[in-house]
């Protein structure tokens, strides 16, 4: 048979019928939250569809929930219809979910994994673009729009074209302190915004296989940033190590049997990609952006771009744009860009790994005087819970930290978590679009243990350069 | 979705070109958890002179008498002309929902944006692109005669004046075929819903873990 690649393999296991290049995919595993379904689920009702397979749902609200006390509910009205609705379209169609209140609820991106409910080689869609963090675990997992949601939902497949392939090679061992939030943001650096549009990308090379399956889920994560639609690991021990013993995931013989697919997951020896990206794992440095997109980003060593060396007039102006809005003057070295808040969250990077990264810089320390609010959000309820038995919380609080509820918060600010305008904050998560994190607010991008370096410095500061 | 075979009503000229997203239905509406009501809302910010949020009496607001779709003789419109670069802007489908909600069933101008034009197919509203020179004669013609109406034989292709005169136009072959059985792209995989269970069959044999 001819080689693969682990993208063709996904693909290709889930053709249900084929009609001139678009392709009809069969869908493993949906991930439903409150803000993109009611549309579709309404549309079922309107047309009396039934749900197909109601098995392959896993529904959470996590957009709009509050991260702070819950037994008070939801005050923003339309949030609280948002997650109600989710409540009664779960009842009606018999869907499993797991309620605000329940301490399984999180992060829909979050809890997929942690649940063991994402398992290698599915297909799994969510109507949210950061679906790709799912192909950490060798999957097809991608980001689909509410009328995508209602298809899937009535029939458990997609239409589908097939993407081209990207390999993205990290090779050589990551230096101390760096982190695949670094490694995301320096490929975003090098590719651009849209360097992986149409592609579906696999992260290869030493580094990759060096990451926990946390980095592994960062790096996916940020692969819709990098313009990709998809991003994914090859399975490895790692992998199979991370799914054992999950409440979804299969047990016993039938877990035996499907490690031995799952080991077939990757790409074949003389598969060819449409492309390769190579990094330099040992160059990486901690990334920080500076502007309004992904792709505007420096190491920590470096400065704002000076937009009269740029010859290109409508890059230009981008630089200038961003610049004003982001209240930066050219040529600042970035250890000088003073922060007011902090944000430790979101589905890039709030999972324990990255919690104990934050903890482990913070630890006997306290935020600086400047830093009016530093928030920390696990990813789940399981998340949380498990710091607080590792005494994170303490770490946390005693810094200066406040310690919140899980839900998606400041990273999109659809909750009361948000910036006041003029606000600049370092945020672990994944965009900082204009008003992204609360209108006016200015959002620098970083890696856990970066923010926390932050926090207690003030501005931002070489983690390396720390003990 | 309705099927879509020969249509005929009357003619609204929305004399305007790149009407956005934002325009056909604003943001503050982009809130709802339905996909239908956004009929009323159709075009607020010009329809009525007050502001519009959810959930507001609209029989209470005070309407734009200036605004094409408030003037008595095209209030039973169903046919909606406009210029080029209609429904640019978002790839949210509430634009065309609320299109669809207010009662259109067809819109004709020289152009579309992308995204737009293929959400009114998945919703049951015929995108019609006709030269610029032929919207221009067409919106003349509906200035000049009150209860201006066409008809739109979709299965051939014509757009057939008042005069019976008709004007050819182009259609995605399987676009046309959607409309005409009234199929959405669910109702078109559903037909395949035998093939999706074979697959299954097969497919959870393989991979039995996933049962
Ligand atoms: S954490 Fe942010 S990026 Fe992730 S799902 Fe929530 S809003 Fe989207």
């Amino acid at each position: 048979m001819q080689a693969q690649t682990l993208y063709e393999k996904l693909f290709e296991s889930h053709i249900v019928r084929e009609d001139a290049g678009t392709y009809l995919i069969y869908i493993d595993r949906h991930l439903v939250h409150e803000v993109t379904s009611p549309q579709a689920f309404e549309g079922l009702r309107i047309n009396h569809r039934p749900v197909w397979r109601s098995k392959s749902i896993l529904a959470v609200p996590d957009h709009n929930v509050p991260t702070t006390d819950r037994s008070l509910g939801i005050s923003d009205p339309t949030s609280k219809i948002q997650v109600e609705t989710l409540d009664e379209n779960c009842r009606h169609f018999g869907l499993t979910q797991f309620p605000m209140n329940d301490n399984r609820q999180g992060i829909v991106h979050v809890i997929g994994p942690e649940q063991g409910s994402t398992l290698p080689g599915m297909t799994i869609v969510c109507g949210d673009s950061h679906t790709s963090t799912h192909g950490a675990f060798g999957a097809l997992a991608i980001g689909i729009g509410t009328s995508e949601v209602e298809h899937v939902l009535a029939t458990q497949c997609l239409m589908l074209k097939k993407l081209k392939t990207l390999e993205v090679r990290v090779d050589g061992t990551l230096n101390r302190g760096i982190t695949a939030k670094d490694i995301a943001l320096a490929l975003i650096g090098k590719i651009g915004t849209a360097g992986g549009t149409g592609y579906a990308i696999e992260f290869t090379g030493e580094s990759i296989r060096s990451l926990s399956m946390e980095g592994r889920m960062t790096l996916c994560n940020m692969a819709i940033e990098a313009g990709a639609r998809a991003g994914m690991v090859a399975v490895d021990d790692v992998t199979i190590s991370y799914i054992e013993n999950r409440p979804f995931s299969p047990k016993g013989e039938e877990l035996e049997k499907a490690k031995v697919y799952w080991r077939t997951l990757h790409s074949d020896k003389d598969a060819q990609f449409d492309k390769t990206v190579i990094l330099n794992g040992n160059e990486i440095l901690p990334q920080v952006t500076w502007g309004t997109s992904p792709e505007m980003v420096v190491g920590i060593d470096g400065m704002t771009p000076d937009p009269q060396k740029e010859n290109d007039l409508s890059k230009r102006k981008s630089i200038e744009d961003a610049l004003a809005y982001m209240g930066l003057e050219p040529n600042l070295p970035i250890s000088q860009i003073h922060i007011d808040k902090i944000f430790i969250g979101s589905c890039t990077n709030s999972r324990i790994e990255d919690l104990r990264e934050a903890a482990n810089v913070l630890k006997g320390k306290k935020i600086a005087k400047n830093i009016m609010l530093a928030l920390a959000v696990p990813g789940s309820g399981l998340v949380k819970i498990q710091a607080e038995k590792e005494g994170l919380d303490k770490i946390f609080i005693e810094a200066g930290f406040e310690w919140r509820e899980p839900g998606c918060s400041m990273c999109l600010a659809m909750n009361a978590d948000r910036l006041n305008p003029g606000e600049r904050c370092a945020s672990t998560s994944n965009r900082n679009f204009e008003g992204r994190q609360g209108q006016g607010g200015r959002t620098h991008l970083v890696s856990p243990s970066m923010a926390a370096a932050a926090s207690v410095h003030g501005h931002f500061i070489d983690i390396r350069t720390l003990n | 979705m309705k099927p879509f075979i020969t249509y005929t009503g009357i003619v609204a000229p929305l004399d305007r070109a790149n009407v956005d997203t934002d325009a056909i239905i604003p943001k503050q509406f982009l809130k709802s958890i339905k996909k239908t009501g956004f009929g009323p809302h159709l075009f607020d910010e010009w329809r009525y002179l007050d502001h519009g949020e959810p959930g507001m009496d609209i029989t209470q607001r005070k309407k734009n008498p200036e605004f094409v779709l408030n003037q008595p003789r095209f209030e039973k419109a169903t046919i909606l002309i406009a210029r080029e670069n209609f429904g640019c802007g978002s790839s949210r489908e509430h634009a065309p929902w609320a299109i669809e909600d207010y009662g259109f069933r067809a819109i004709l101008a020289p152009s579309f944006a992308d995204i737009f034009f293929s959400n009114c197919f998945k919703n049951g509203i015929l995108p019609i692109i006709l030269p610029a020179e032929t919207i221009d004669d067409l919106f003349k013609a509906i200035n000049k005669q009150e209860g201006y109406s066409l008809t739109i034989d979709l299965e051939n292709q014509f757009v057939i004046l008042p005069s019976d005169n008709k004007i050819n136009f182009q259609v995605d072959a399987f676009r046309k075929h959607c409309l005409v059985n009234g199929l959405d792209d669910i109702g078109l995989t559903m037909q395949h819903s035998e093939t999706i269970k074979a697959f299954e069959k097969n497919y959870y044999q393989k991979n039995s873990w996933l049962l």
